[in-house]
């Protein structure tokens, strides 16, 4: 029963900044997702809400997305129909977002490396998705 | 054993939770911990400008985290997708969280379109700070116009974000006014979004 599912953090200058991904296509997914940001980019300015649902599909994968205050994307390529998961899964990612972000050693945009954000959004993804 | 209690000991950041934390901080440790920013600051470069570029950029680094923590926080997750709201976010929120009270006042500059201020009477990090008089204009108060750049810029409205000293009368001190000059495409998007 495992739902195709590829995670990326996408910071404000367009960098990727964290992937995760369930299984192994990696390149079609991520392709998928940076094509969509085009479409993120016009759609964050006419709403002030943070979950932008699904925004993108691709035959019969969704991408959905979340952008936080400072702009960082969260774009989850999914093939399941379960908004309430994903928005729950986003929200909990937002607040280990915040407390990575809050590290004065963290540059903001940089490279997420931390292991343990990886096993918690790893768990997190299996709980919510 | 001393404070044996209810404290949880954390072995990851992650794991703590986001709270609300300490509301205030001891002035004198602020005003102690700054003191020490400024100094050593001058201690690395040779003119003003770079002193304040540097005292800038820290407050960049404070601004944008600030921003993050405080629209999850306090505004429910709510972004500021327009000018005046996110100008009044950092008017009342941000000043409120950072300084105790709201800002003094928040005007729209008469020359240019593009530029707006914000004032303070009396602003924290100029309180215990005597600039001599042979740095000129130099005005610590660039640390806080370094926090309004960092939240500007973290919420898309890029801006050139100054700090200056306006002798004001009736007044022993001059007051404080936080002056934002706003890119031309914040002011583009501004005038598509209507």
């Amino acid at each position: 029963m495992t739902s195709t599912a590829c995670f990326i953090i996408v910071s404000r200058n367009d960098i990727p900044i964290y992937e995760a991904e369930r299984e192994d296509a990696a390149q079609l997914h991520q392709f998928i997702l940076h094509a969509a940001l085009d479409i993120v980019q016009d759609l964050a300015w006419t709403t002030s809400a943070m979950f932008l649902k699904a925004i993108d599909k691709f035959n019969d994968l969704m991408v959905s997305v979340y952008v936080t205050a400072g702009h960082t994307r969260f774009m989850l390529l999914h093939d399941s129909r379960n908004e309430d998961g994903i928005k729950s899964f986003f929200q909990e990612v937002h607040e280990l977002y915040i407390k990575i972000l809050l590290n004065p050693l963290y540059l903001p945009g940089s490279r997420i490396t931390s292991s343990h954000f990886d096993t918690k959004v790893r768990a997190l993804a299996r709980k919510c998705l | 054993m001393i404070g044996a209690g209810k404290i949880k000991q954390y072995s990851n950041i992650l794991e703590k939770p986001l709270s609300k934390g300490k509301q205030e901080v001891s002035l004198s440790a602020f005003a102690f911990l700054f003191s020490e920013l400024v100094q050593y600051n001058q201690t690395q470069v040779d003119n003003i400008a770079e002193l304040e570029r540097r005292l800038e950029d820290a407050g960049y680094a404070v601004g944008a985290r600030v921003l993050e923590l405080l629209c999850h926080r306090d505004k429910g997750n709510r972004r500021e997708t327009r000018l005046l709201g996110i100008l009044s976010f950092v008017h009342s929120t941000v000043w409120k969280v950072l300084f105790g009270k709201v800002a003094d006042s928040l005007e729209k500059g008469t020359e240019h379109e593009d530029e707006y201020m914000i004032s303070e009477k009396d602003l924290l990090v100029n309180k215990f700070i005597s600039v001599p008089k042979d740095m000129g204009t130099f005005n610590c108060g660039a640390f806080v116009a370094g926090i309004v750049r960092g939240v500007l810029d973290g919420a898309g409205f890029p801006a050139v974000v100054t700090a200056h000293f306006v002798p004001m009368e009736g007044l022993h001190r001059p007051r404080t006014t936080i002056l934002i000059k706003f890119a031309e495409e914040v002011l583009q998007r501004e005038a598509r979004l209507g």
